[in-house]
């Protein structure tokens, strides 16, 4: 099973090892991972800005970059969901890429979906201790169905309790550009969540999407929290390297 | 004031959103309960296709309203915009010689500014909902929430407006100040010559109106007055009287978590002599306002909203900001689609962007409208019009054109992050950003690791 690893664009900027975690989990299972070296963003800003031409062409750009793949996996709700629901939305005036689109699309997996419904993930090399709750990012949640996988993975992990939070389905604030074009009001959503959170007593936040992370973790560092960490599903999946 | 200063004041509002919370809990939970009832999945698609049959015909169903509404003894007249829809109400209540007008909730007669029209020709509107009626008297403060207007007061508020206009001791009890509420609107009831009511629904084959209350106040203003107007948009139209029972299976589920309104009445024609009560005269006013358009553009979906407000309700934007910083009549993620379309695209620059577009309202809308996929098509026409700002654009551009040339995308991704290391001095977090304030205003930025995924994997690569 060829498996092209999309990194996404915020894992290669800031949190590289989360890719890295990614990889491993993905061989762990028994792919042979692609890591398509010219890969850069899906295109999704551009999506959400309403600039539907550049997106277009990112979209292209990714397509040719993975169709050779038997799967596209990302860790990432919300690229993945870029990929698989709106790919084909982008080139509806366009049969032939639409076709192009619309088979990558099927063939493209959020990482924790994958691992559970394609892979079948059987051991876990994570070594975590402590309770953990989990964050559900709306894109893959509510585009994707990514809600039980992460859970059935994180109960493979013997060390790891799971206690739910309060609106775990509720969104963290994030929202791409809509963090900082509506700073207050994204800064406001990301508390509540982190109140969640912390009244849940656990240890650690995990979630499946980088931005969901930068929002939590930095709301959570400003409102004096140092001790809630904040962990990406592939983390505390794969374990220390 | 705009959407941005507005949101703003209302997001470090804790107060309101301690209302809203409260709110929120008892419609999101009631929701849930009552939509465990049924069916959901398959009575949202029964309700998407009944809404989308009229849509689709809409000028055959009205016609077919027309014939029968009229047939019973109505009048339907036919309003462009909100300014039309005055004019006939004041012609309508000069025709009867009207003096004060009883009112049940009609959004269509927010869209027109109606009290003030009628306040200038001389008639006395009295807005007989509760939440209305605290609004009216309030200095005719606008509502915030479709079907919960009066939801950013507190009880406490509203016992000292009470005390203050009706000049009685002061209630604490909600069930004695709902009491003297409608002891002060029961000579109102008595006294009018008129009522304007809203209409859920219209039905083609039946000629009639429902409507969905909760206070009762809706006979009143439907029966008692001599005169009868009802004022709605075009879209609100149905086939069949099966087709209401359908949308009356989701409608109060998803409004109030009701299985159903504590009145649900479909009024049809004036009074027969045989009949006790019900008008003498009988008017539909049917409104365009801008609902036409939207047949067969990019937006019809949005013509199937039914206003139950679960949206508004399921809304993280929402229950931050509160209804009146989306500016209009219509709050909330319906309202960020509807504004726009009905003001102007170029009047409402913010209110598509003004969403997370985490999807919470499409997964809740009982007609299954795809609500973020019409904000990211406004944005598109907002791009296609030249209507964003001009650094937006151009920093939009580059990154775009920089993604695709991986070369110098790496490049830029690798000094980018060396300078926010570099921000982050040795801490794992940013605390000033300074080409993003707005997120560092309220948070921090966590500190990226250091270098980028593709340096360190052409590395191990090499
Ligand atoms: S858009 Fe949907 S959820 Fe919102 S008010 Fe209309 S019908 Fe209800």
């Amino acid at each position: 099973m060829r498996v092209g690893l999309f990194v996404t664009c915020l894992v290669d900027l800031l949190r590289p090892r989360i890719g890295f975690a990614a990889l491993r989990l993905l061989e762990a299972a028994g792919c042979e991972v692609v890591v398509p070296e010219s890969q850069t963003c899906c295109g999704q800003p551009a999506w959400n800005s309403g600039d539907r031409r550049a997106a277009r062409l990112l979209a292209e750009k990714a397509i040719a970059e993975f169709e050779g793949c038997d799967y596209l996996v990302a860790p990432s709700g919300s690229c993945a969901g870029m990929i698989r629901a709106h790919y084909p939305e982008l080139f509806a005036d366009d049969p032939a890429w639409h076709e192009r689109a619309a088979a990558l699309g099927s063939r493209t997996y959020e990482l924790s979906d994958f691992l559970v419904a394609v892979a079948k993930l059987d051991k876990v090399p994570g070594d975590f201790t402590g309770t953990v709750t989990y964050h559900d990012s709306c894109s893959g949640l509510r585009e994707l169905g990514v809600k039980a996988q992460p859970r059935a993975l994180l109960a493979k992990l013997p060390g790891v309790t799971l206690t739910e939070m309060d609106g775990a389905e509720e969104c963290c604030g994030f929202g791409g550009a809509f963090a900082v074009k509506f700073g207050d009001i994204s800064a406001r959503l990301a508390e509540k969540k982190c109140e969640n959170v912390r009244a849940s007593g656990a240890d650690a936040v995990v979630l499946g999407d980088l931005g969901c992370m930068l929002s939590i973790e930095g709301k959570l560092r400003r409102l004096g929290d140092e001790k809630t960490r904040v962990l990406h599903i592939a983390e505390i999946l794969a374990g220390e390297p | 004031m705009h959407f941005k200063a507005r949101a703003s004041a209302a997001a470090a509002d804790k107060a309101l959103q301690a209302k809203l919370a409260t709110a929120k809990g008892l419609f999101v939970e009631g929701r849930r309960r009552a939509v465990a009832e049924i069916d959901l999945e398959a009575t949202r698609e029964a309700s998407k296709a009944i809404r989308n049959r009229c849509i689709a015909n809409l000028d055959l169903w009205l016609e077919r309203f027309e014939e029968e509404a009229t047939r019973r003894g109505g009048q339907v007249l036919w309003a462009r915009d909100g300014a039309e829809i005055c004019r006939l109400v004041v012609d309508i209540a000069r025709r009867h010689g009207v003096r004060k007008a009883i009112k049940s909730k009609s959004m269509l007669s927010e869209e027109a500014g109606l009290n003030a029209a009628l306040e200038a020709a001389g008639v006395q509107p009295v807005e007989t909902d509760l939440g209305e009626y605290i609004l009216q008297i309030n200095g005719n403060e606008s509502p915030s929430h479709i079907i919960a207007p009066a939801i950013h007061k507190t009880k406490e508020e509203v016992a000292e407006l009470f005390e203050r206009v009706h000049g009685k001791p002061r209630k604490t009890d909600i069930g004695e100040m709902t009491r003297e509420a409608r002891e002060m609107l029961r000579a109102h009831f008595l006294s009018a010559d008129m009522g304007i009511s809203g209409g859920n629904f219209l039905v083609a084959e039946t000629g009639s109106v429902a409507l969905v209350t909760n206070e009762g106040n809706g006979r009143m203003v439907t029966t008692l007055p001599k005169v009868h107007v009802v004022i709605t948009g075009v879209e609100k139209v149905i086939p069949t009287l099966e087709d209401l029972a359908t949308l009356m299976r989701i409608l109060p589920r998803s409004a109030t978590g009701q299985t159903i309104s504590n009145y649900f009445s479909v009024l049809t024609g004036v009074k027969r002599p045989e009949d006790t009560d019900g008008p003498e005269h009988l008017y539909f006013i049917l409104v365009d306002n801008g609902r036409v358009d939207l047949v067969g553009s990019g937006f019809q979906d949005m013509l199937r909203c039914i206003r139950c407000a679960a949206c508004m309700n399921h809304c993280p934007v929402y229950q931050t900001i509160g209804g009146h910083a989306y500016g209009w009549v219509y709050p909330g993620p319906m309202g960020a689609v509807l504004t726009p379309l009905f003001v102007g695209l170029e009047n409402a620059i913010d209110l598509p962007h003004a969403a997370t577009l985490c999807n919470q309202c499409g997964v809740v809308c009982p007609v299954k409208i795809p609500l973020p996929d019409l904000m990211r098509k406004l944005r598109e026409q907002q791009v296609e019009r030249g209507l964003r700002p001009w650094g937006e654009r151009a920093a939009l551009t580059f990154w775009a054109w920089l993604a695709r040339h991986p070369a110098l995308y790496g490049l830029a991704a690798k000094l980018g992050v060396r300078y926010l290391s570099w921000l982050a001095g040795g801490e794992d977090r940013i605390r000033i950003l300074g080409i993003a304030p707005a997120w560092t205003d309220g948070r921090d930025f966590p500190a990226p690791e250091g270098r980028t995924f593709r340096e360190l994997y052409s590395e191990k690569h090499r």
